[in-house]
């Protein structure tokens, strides 16, 4: 495909990039999902908007986050002469451990704007949960959480997390009981409770305006590298590498540098037990376009257009889709998408923490896994950034029992 | 008015209806569920029993919409092997023995997406269906599937909510044809009750928008509410007490029991009456 002008224009009105996204929902969400499209385009246009948000990211979240040069990594990576600087964008340090936290304070002031009394999400992992329990504690908004049993199972320190930050955390039972259905779960909440509720969805998926949006309120993480690593070497980045699930963090990562024609960019899709098998998480590498939670994207689907449950030791890429831009940077070929399998990933994690004292969620480990992979032919003055999105506090027990040891 | 031009099997009952001087019945039953013969048993003894219009569920497996009972009844029909292609094989089976009953499909878009829109839609036709109802197609995708149905001659059934102002009435009404269906409730299926003078409101309001027949539906469960609401609509449709009926002829392997079938179609009869009975009650 020839080569756009620009990569970051969209999504088209009617929430499009290419033939992904849209609006693909119930009647009863359409009247509120226009209200939202409009409450935050009028934020977008307002801006004590954003100063409301760089106050709370500063003072609350703790941002900017650093970019840090892993040097032991680096060098541990390099062989012959070659291998690329690695840095890691620390989003991890962020309050509550992850990046999903800088999405929900986006999310929930628009809802403090638009007069909503009552929030909703949907976790897998349960980062996303804590994130929203957390500024529905600060703001004082009753939350909602769905989560599907079998992440509740894997996941339990973050659901007791989210108890202690005072939300009702609801135990979904329907189809797979994992993240797709508690998606589903919470959208028919939604359809139940339209006048008063508002949907903070976790990542840059959903119909429109939320990928364009949550891919904004995460374009901080891209930000701030660009100025931080000209500050720190007095040029931008070669390539950036961050994980995929939904993608946002990804997005946040990549989007403000799209148009740099000479930045390579890599997404990281979960391999699960490996893409010959059916238990992965690769939708844009194993899937194909199909239509679910309101937009058009690449699905993990049977034949007869069933969605298939997805495998991936990181709850947090555990989903059958993928937001609807990242289908199109993929199209476009923009954006590369490889994967990593849960071993790589957990080979990953073990050497981050030995090397550099990070234990970073199994979600990063991903990222990190490739980054393995990549580093090493690279020239040693290639900047390489990775989003290192999420800490791995919450995988410890997970990790565990992977590696067969009784904690 | 068909795209064709001629009266449709669907305009031709809501006319039949009309003459008669009463509101309709629809029921819902989800293709396959929980099996395609006894699927098959159940819709062909559906006319006899006194409803006016079949709508058959597309089993999906993430119904986003619906509620436990039409959720289980997706996964029963799913997990016995259902597919769309199926789906059209039933319908077709069902026409080989009644030209008159019309036939609605309803269902999530990402099944027909992948089957392929106008292979679908010539399927469709072809196997005899009359209409289709897709939930997660708003008026502001009618490229996908709204406009080439119509144009396949197939009528393209809206729903209309609550949430659905005066304001945007025009554009949910623009593209439906045969009738629109008015959800009563917010929220999903089975699970809430509307109260038959809320829904007469709401009825009255969309009345002053279209000349199209209104039906109702979403947590009508009982003769009594069917006959409630056939009074003040159209027609009234009964879904998610259609599938409880069937999910209690099951056995404990989940597969029916023989009095399954007579059973609901028992409860669609009592359904049926109340209805008839409801104007001259």
């Amino acid at each position: 495909m020839a080569s756009l002008n620009t990569y970051r224009s969209g999504p088209d009105e009617g929430g499009h990039f290419g033939q992904f996204g849209g609006r693909f929902v119930a009647e009863t969400l359409m009247p509120l999902i226009l209200e939202v499209e409009r409450a935050y385009t009028a934020a977008k246009a307002d801006p004590s908007f954003q100063t409301e948000i760089d106050y709370f990211a500063k003072h609350y979240v703790g941002r900017p986050s650093p970019l840090y040069y892993a040097e032991r990594i680096t060098e541990h990576l390099r062989r012959g002469g070659k291998g690329a600087k690695v840095y890691f964008k620390r989003d991890e340090l962020n309050h509550t451990g992850a990046h999903k936290i800088n999405n929900c304070m986006g999310q929930i002031l628009l809802a403090r704007r638009m007069g909503k009394r009552r929030i909703i999400a949907e976790t897998g992992a349960g980062q996303h949960g804590v994130a929203t329990a957390t500024v529905c504690a600060r703001f004082d908004l009753p939350c909602v959480i769905y989560m599907g049993v079998e992440d509740i199972e894997r996941q339990k320190p973050n659901v007791f997390r989210m108890k202690l930050l005072g939300a009702r955390v609801v135990p979904v039972t329907s189809g797979s009981r994992t993240l797709k259905d508690a998606m589903n779960e919470a959208l028919r909440d939604w359809v139940a409770n339209v006048d008063n509720t508002f949907y903070i969805i976790g990542t840059a998926a959903g119909p429109h305006p939320y990928p364009a949006m949550v891919r904004d309120f995460q374009s901080v993480i891209g930000n701030e590298v660009r100025e931080q690593i000209m500050e720190m070497e007095g040029r931008g980045p070669d390539s950036l590498v961050a994980c995929i699930g939904g993608g946002s963090n990804a997005i946040g990562l990549f989007h403000p540098f799209l148009d740099d024609k000479d930045v390579r960019m890599f997404g990281v899709e979960a391999a699960g037990l490996g893409l010959d098998t059916d238990k992965h998480a690769a939708s844009l590498t194993g899937g194909r376009p199909g239509v679910l939670h309101g937009n058009r994207t690449y699905l993990l689907q049977s034949d007869d257009g069933q969605i298939l449950e997805a495998h991936s030791i990181s709850a947090g890429l555990d989903y059958p889709g993928i937001g609807p831009e990242h289908s199109w940077l993929k199209e476009t070929g923009r954006v590369e998408y490889v994967s990593a399998t849960d071993d790589e990933a957990l080979e990953a994690f073990k050497s981050c923490a030995r090397l550099e004292g990070i234990l970073p969620a199994l979600e990063p480990a991903h990222a990190l896994a490739f980054v393995k992979k990549l580093a090493p032919s690279l020239p040693k003055d290639h900047l390489l950034v990775m989003n290192l999105c999420g800490r791995g506090d919450k995988d410890v027990f997970t990790v565990a029992e992977a590696l067969g040891t009784e904690i | 008015m068909s795209p064709s031009g001629a009266k449709s099997r669907l305009e031709q009952r809501f006319a039949e209806l009309k003459a008669q001087g009463r509101g309709g019945l629809i029921t819902f039953t989800t293709a396959g569920d929980p099996t395609f013969e006894s699927c098959l048993e159940l819709v062909r003894g559906l006319p006899d029993a006194g409803v006016d219009v079949i709508e058959l569920g597309m089993p999906f497996s993430d119904p986003m919409a619906d509620g436990p009972a039409i959720q289980a009844s997706s996964l029963r029909a799913l997990g016995a092997g259902m597919t769309l292609a199926k789906t059209l094989d039933l319908v077709r089976r069902f026409r080989e023995k009644d030209e008159q009953t019309p036939i609605i499909l309803m269902g999530y878009y990402n099944p027909i997406y992948s089957y392929g829109v106008e292979a679908f839609l010539s399927d469709a036709k072809r196997a005899g269906v009359d209409g289709l109802i897709v939930v997660d197609l708003p008026p502001e995708e009618d490229a996908e599937l709204c406009l080439p149905a119509l144009k396949a001659d197939l009528h393209w059934i809206r729903l209309a909510t609550p949430t659905t102002d005066d304001k945007r009435v025009p554009t949910v009404l623009a593209n439906t044809s045969g009738f629109v269906y008015y959800v009563s409730i917010m929220g999903i299926t089975g699970t809430r009750t509307a109260q038959a003078d809320v829904v007469r409101v709401a009825v009255e309001r969309l009345k002053r928008h279209t000349e199209l027949p209104i039906a109702v539906g979403f947590g009508i469960r009982t003769p009594e509410h069917a006959a409630n609401i056939a009074r003040v609509a159209d027609a009234a449709v009964v879904g998610s007490a259609m599938v409880e009926r069937i999910k209690g002829g099951l056995d404990s392997e989940g597969r029916p029991r023989p009095g399954m079938v007579p059973d609901v179609l028992g409860f669609v009869r009592a359904l049926a009456a109340g209805v008839r009975k409801a104007r001259n009650g």
